[in-house]
């Protein structure tokens, strides 16, 4: 037996030992060749009769297996190629190497000895005996694959609910919840613990002890924990609930989690064979969607090749970091200095007055508290944290700075001095930063005596949660300014993209269509309820009109009359101007900030029913909204916003569909299920039937729709977005 | 075609759905019997020209599976002849029967058949037979289901009961019910239940709770609140986006009561009345049943009286009374405000939230109390209708002669 993943050895008892490890990897995956080793393993197991039993470990620190390639599965290696029956035969034959193990006949154990994720605890549940490390803090047993779209298909959906029961399973088959050793313990996931060392002696021992092991779902009288639905009454009622909290997580939109469901469901009233079948044929059903197709490439691949900084321009040192100064304590600045912070960069927090600079270092110190009294930081670690944060009003402290970030009010003038001033400190190669969200860059640049130097670091409310960072290149900006940023955004953990400059850059250009179609659908006598649950149900966080609220009316309103007049438009003559003006100037209501806006609010803060004296100017005159009309709405709050995006390549302002796909996730939670705004358009449409559609919409509602030039033609070559705007660095990598 | 008479509709009691209510330690099996054992009774039948035996039952396990209608015939002692079949339309199950008897009497398939229904809530209870509408994740996805509480609480929510309106309805219903008793106006149907040594085990509704005040409804916390807020109004909405928010106000005191029993109506053409030498109640001149919007559910009551009535040539104002079955107070209410329907023509003699609501026999049970009320109040024709589960409605339409 040749193998190259697994170390294979039998000792003197005649237990076979067999240690994953993966060449040239750090992280063991489970590709098409080590499963096929675990078959052949099975197979040498069965027919050498010096061969007692066997037990799985792994030869890497980094884990036991952090699950199957997904980079294989997105090329399409373990669905194959060919027919459906084809590919479904594929499909079901990785799950039987795993049902073939299990009925090897001799006992089988897994020493888990690193986290074992996806495919790898799949492969642990195929073994009798499961014992993990209990020394080792960074083990998490988990089924991740909902959370990309997929559904567990080595058994996962089958073996997972035998053990513990349904009800148990659902989160960890559903949300990818991961559990603990502990925790694993205990609800039964796992047999034992044990400290690294014995891990695998103790194994051997149970192999030793139990020649005649077989899975519990294979003795006769086995009885599914929590009992079968339509067997049992607790089992049914635990569905019916189930299904419905499904329903409300997911909203419909996610084909994994009704899969996962069914499988589950369906698997329980079958034998294990049976059911093992019936998880691959929905395995093979999920696979396919451009749901799936679009999250494991935008949630998966590409946030990975982003978040290593794929956009950032070759040939560059790296550039290291060591000192920030951030000018403006406010919210924005102050999470900015903790987030520096964090990453050991030593932080000038500058305000006007030096209470500002303090009260914006205090922001630290209450996230500091908080993560001490959570314990998820000590009380030394804090302390260190946050002395490297230096709020003060001089800015001579500026010197020695590699970059520059100013957070001040939106305002040209105000910048444009605090530009001048703190470039007057900085030397010829630092970086001048700014976090303006909706000043053009290019603009702010006039300012600078290096706007070769100057760029955009566009931060996300609140910094310490959002982890996207949009980086602006201005008109002047050099390409070393550029690696530079990149170089910064990741060493604060944070994932870059890169956009041209342009009013409302990338991000902001096109989330404010949602809140503008929202807008237009009050205006049209939608009532705001079915506007907000549309929104909401169409996979978007928040509806318009509540997250119009939270940004505040008055920046809306602001952003919309500077946008109208540079366009030469008068804001007030649109019926959506007229009711911003309206609610924020009549009427005072601001937004959430202020209590009240499209919504009031209680006094924590929360949405509590939506504003009746909307009425007044939005008269509603339609009050129920069947299935046609809901389809409607939805398609009117995602397409809108996709052609914004389309918008934003064909003028250059964004030119990586990875960064458009990755950005509209993070940045404004663009329906995740379908892999971000320009999978939605290439997957879930395909461009033609987009266009076509787009095109109807245009008609019944408006030019906001017209499909731009460069998308009618990518259209007619029967392009994607994928092919047009591909990598343009070599960054990308391909690890599981 | 043939008509369709009602020659005779007889009911157990409604014993309270519990192991304290008085029917519980009667089978299923022996209130269906019973029934059937006093049509043939009180008529002098000659059970060898009974053709069919429709039964509705909705929970057809355990003790109710295997064809309950026919164990029934068997053991009520009934010509072999006679054949059996169990049928389930969920809440309409009784009155489907009624209408599967009648159409087999106007195609002439049979020249006597029994409409009937039983349910022993309190020893099968709902719900225990499982099904695919309500646990299987597949048609969770395509049925938008949820519970029927949820459902009654869409309806108050999205035409407007607010929990005052409800709980007034529920203290008028147990009111009439109570003043029908004192009256007896349902003497001339209930059948006193035995035990098995043949004493009374039950003779009246023990259900009622004529003490109810709009204060004693206030202080009962909504059922259906907290399984709603963790998912069922999300999956409501999704079907109801115009709704903000679900008002939940429905509670044990305005919907109907879990009780056991079985009811049964003697269904033939005229020719073999005569023959028998009976003389006809009522007649059945249409019925119908529809199917609506699944989530809310219960709002077919109207749809399928607005189809009957059309097939008939009537109008809602040619009907003398309306017996809508009170699954929910908002359910009556709703059927009200969307027909223009009075009170005093609507459940004028109180309902299942006074009485109680045995599920697969309250249709058969509603049909003989509109017979009843018929003769009683010198009226002509009525419509018995009930809301079905799945969103479907069924309804029925007699006059008397």
């Amino acid at each position: 037996m040749e193998l190259s993943n697994f170390k294979f050895e039998i000792d003197s008892d005649g237990v076979a030992l067999a240690t994953f490890d993966l060449p040239g990897r750090s992280m063991n995956t489970l590709n098409l060749a080590s499963l096929m080793e675990i078959k052949a393993i099975t197979a040498e197991v069965v027919s050498n009769d010096a061969i007692k039993g066997l037990v799985f470990t792994s030869g890497k620190k980094s884990g036991f297996c952090a699950g199957a390639d997904l980079g294989e599965l997105g090329d399409g290696a373990l669905t194959g190629g060919g027919s459906k029956e084809e590919q479904f035969k594929s499909a079901f034959s990785f799950n039987m190497i795993f049902r073939d193990l299990e009925t090897c006949g001799k006992p089988v154990a897994a020493a888990i000895n690193g986290l074992a994720l996806g495919g790898g605890l799949e492969l642990c549940l195929a073994c009798h005996y499961r014992i993990a490390a209990n020394d080792n803090p960074r083990i998490q047993l988990g089924l991740p694959e909902g959370k990309v779209g997929l559904i567990p298909g080595g058994g996962g959906t089958q073996r997972l609910p035998r053990l513990i029961g349904a009800q148990a399973a659902a989160p960890l088959l559903l949300q990818g919840k991961s559990l603990k050793v502990a925790e694993a313990q205990g609800l039964g996931v796992i047999h034992d613990s044990a400290p690294s060392e014995e891990l695998i002696a103790k194994a051997k021992a149970w192999v030793l002890a139990n020649p005649n092991a077989k899975a519990p779902w294979d003795e006769k009288k086995f009885r599914v924990p929590g009992g079968v639905p339509n067997q049992h009454p607790g089992a049914s009622q635990a569905f019916t609930m189930g299904n419905a909290m499904m329903m409300k997580e997911t909203k419909g939109n996610y084909p994994a989690q009704k899969a996962i469901m069914s499988a589950v469901y369906e698997g329980l009233q079958l034998d294990i064979d049976n059911a093992l079948a019936v998880e691959s044929r929905y395995f093979f059903n999920v696979a396919t969607t451009p749901e799936a197709q679009g999250m494991i490439r935008t949630l998966f691949q590409s946030l990975q090749d982003v978040s290593k900084g794929a956009s950032r321009p070759q040939g560059y040192e790296p550039y290291d970091i060591k000192k920030v100064a951030v000018i403006g304590a406010g919210l924005m600045g102050a999470g900015v200095a903790y987030v520096q912070a964090m990453a050991g960069i030593e932080t000038i927090l500058i305000d006007t007055k030096q209470e500002s600079a303090d009260r914006g270092k205090n922001y630290s110190e209450k996230l500091v508290e908080k993560a001490v009294s959570r314990g998820k930081t000590t009380i030394d670690k804090g302390a260190a944290l946050l002395e490297l944060i230096k709020p003060t009003t001089d800015y001579s402290m500026i010197e020695g700075a590699d970059l520059v970030i100013e957070a001040v009010f939106e305002n040209p003038g105000v910048k444009s001095e605090v530009i001048k001033a703190a470039e007057a400190k900085l030397s010829d190669t630092a970086v001048m930063g700014s976090n303006t969200s909706t000043i053009p860059i290019t603009l702010l640049a006039e300012n600078s005596v290096r706007p070769a130097n100057f760029i955009g670091i566009h931060f996300f409310s609140p910094v310490e949660k959002m982890g996207l960072v949009e980086i602006i290149v201005g008109k002047e900006t050099s390409e070393e300014t550029l690696a530079k940023a990149i170089d910064y955004v990741l060493k604060i953990r944070k994932t870059p993209i890169t956009v041209n400059d342009h009013r409302g850059f990338y991000t902001s250009r096109c989330f404010s269509t949602y809140t503008e179609e929202g807008l237009e659908m009050l205006t049209e006598g939608i009532a705001p309820a079915i506007i907000e649950n549309v929104g909401r149900q169409t996979g978007m966080p928040m509806g318009p009109l509540e997250v119009s609220d939270s940004v505040g009316l008055d920046t809306f309103l602001k952003i919309g009359r500077e946008t109208a007049s540079a366009e030469g438009r008068d804001f007030n003559a649109s019926p959506t101007g007229k009711l911003m003006s309206w609610i924020v100037e009549d009427k005072a209501r601001v937004g959430r900030k202020a209590g009240k806006g499209f919504y009031d609010y209680n006094e924590k803060g929360h949405t509590d029913r939506i504003w009746q004296g909307l009425t007044e100017k939005a008269p509603v005159k339609f009050d129920e909204c069947p299935p046609e009309m809901k389809e409607e709405l939805s398609k009117r709050l995602l397409i809108r916003q996709c052609i914004e995006v389309a918008r934003c390549f064909e003028e250059g302002v964004i030119t990586d569909a990875r960064d458009a796909d990755v950005g509209s996730i993070l940045a404004w939670g663009f329906a995740p299920y379908s892999g971000g705004c320009v999978s939605y358009m290439d997957l879930k449409w395909g461009l033609k039937e987009f266009v076509a559609e787009a095109d109807r919409l245009t008609a019944a509602y408006g030019a906001r729709f017209e499909p731009p030039v460069m998308l009618r033609e990518m259209a007619l070559k029967g392009e994607t977005f994928y092919e047009r705007f591909p990598p343009q660095s070599s960054g990308s990598t391909k690890a599981a | 075609m043939a008509e369709a008479y009602i020659y005779d509709a007889v009911r157990t009691p409604r014993g309270r759905g519990k192991a304290s209510g008085s029917l519980h330690s009667i089978t299923s099996l022996e209130l269906a019997t019973q029934v059937l054992q006093a049509l043939r009774d009180r008529n002098d039948l000659d059970t060898s020209l009974v053709d069919d035996v429709i039964m509705g039952c909705v929970t057809p396990i355990g003790e109710q599976g295997s064809d309950i209608a026919r164990t029934a015939v068997l053991h009520a002692g009934y010509a072999q002849t006679t054949a059996g079949v169990q049928v389930d339309r969920f809440c309409a199950s009784g009155l489907e029967a009624c209408n599967m008897a009648a159409a087999k009497v106007m195609t002439g398939e049979a020249d006597i058949a029994i409409g009937s229904g039983v349910e022993a809530m309190s020893r099968v209870p709902i719900g225990s037979n499982g099904g695919a509408w309500q646990t299987d994740p597949a048609a969770a996805v395509s049925c938008g289901f949820v519970p029927q509480g949820v459902s009654a609480d869409i309806i108050a929510t999205k035409y407007g009961f607010s929990r005052d309106d409800v709980d007034a309805y529920s203290v008028e219903s147990q009111k009439r019910a109570d003043k029908a008793w004192k009256e007896g106006r349902f003497s001339k149907s209930i059948v006193p239940t035995r035990d098995q040594m043949g004493g009374i085990a039950l003779d009246h509704d023990e259900h009622m709770r004529p003490e109810t005040t709009m204060q004693s409804l206030g202080g009962l916390n909504p059922s259906f609140q907290m399984m709603g807020e963790m998912g069922f109004d999300a999956v409501a909405m999704q079907r109801y986006p115009e709704l903000e928010r679900i008002n939940h106000v429905h509670h044990a005191g305005n919907s109907s009561g879990i009780v056991d029993g079985a009811g049964a109506v003697l269904i033939g053409n005229k020719h073999m009345g005569e023959v028998m030498g009976l003389k006809p109640r009522a007649r059945i001149k249409g019925f119908a049943s529809i199917g609506s919007e699944p989530t809310i559910m219960l709002t077919g009551p109207t749809d399928v009286s607005q189809k009957v009535l059309r097939k008939l040539g009537m109008e809602p104002g040619d009907i003398d009374l309306y017996e809508l079955n009170e699954a929910f107070a908002a359910v009556v209410l709703r059927m009200m405000q969307a027909m223009n329907i009075p009170h005093d023509k609507m459940n004028v003699n109180g309902g299942a939230i006074a009485m109680g609501h045995p599920l697969g026999a309250t249709g058969a049970m509603l049909v003989g109390t509109m017979v009843d009320e018929l003769e009683r109040a010198d009226k002509e024709t009525a419509l018995i209708t009930l809301c079905v589960g799945g969103g479907m409605g069924t309804a029925t339409v007699i006059e008397r002669v």
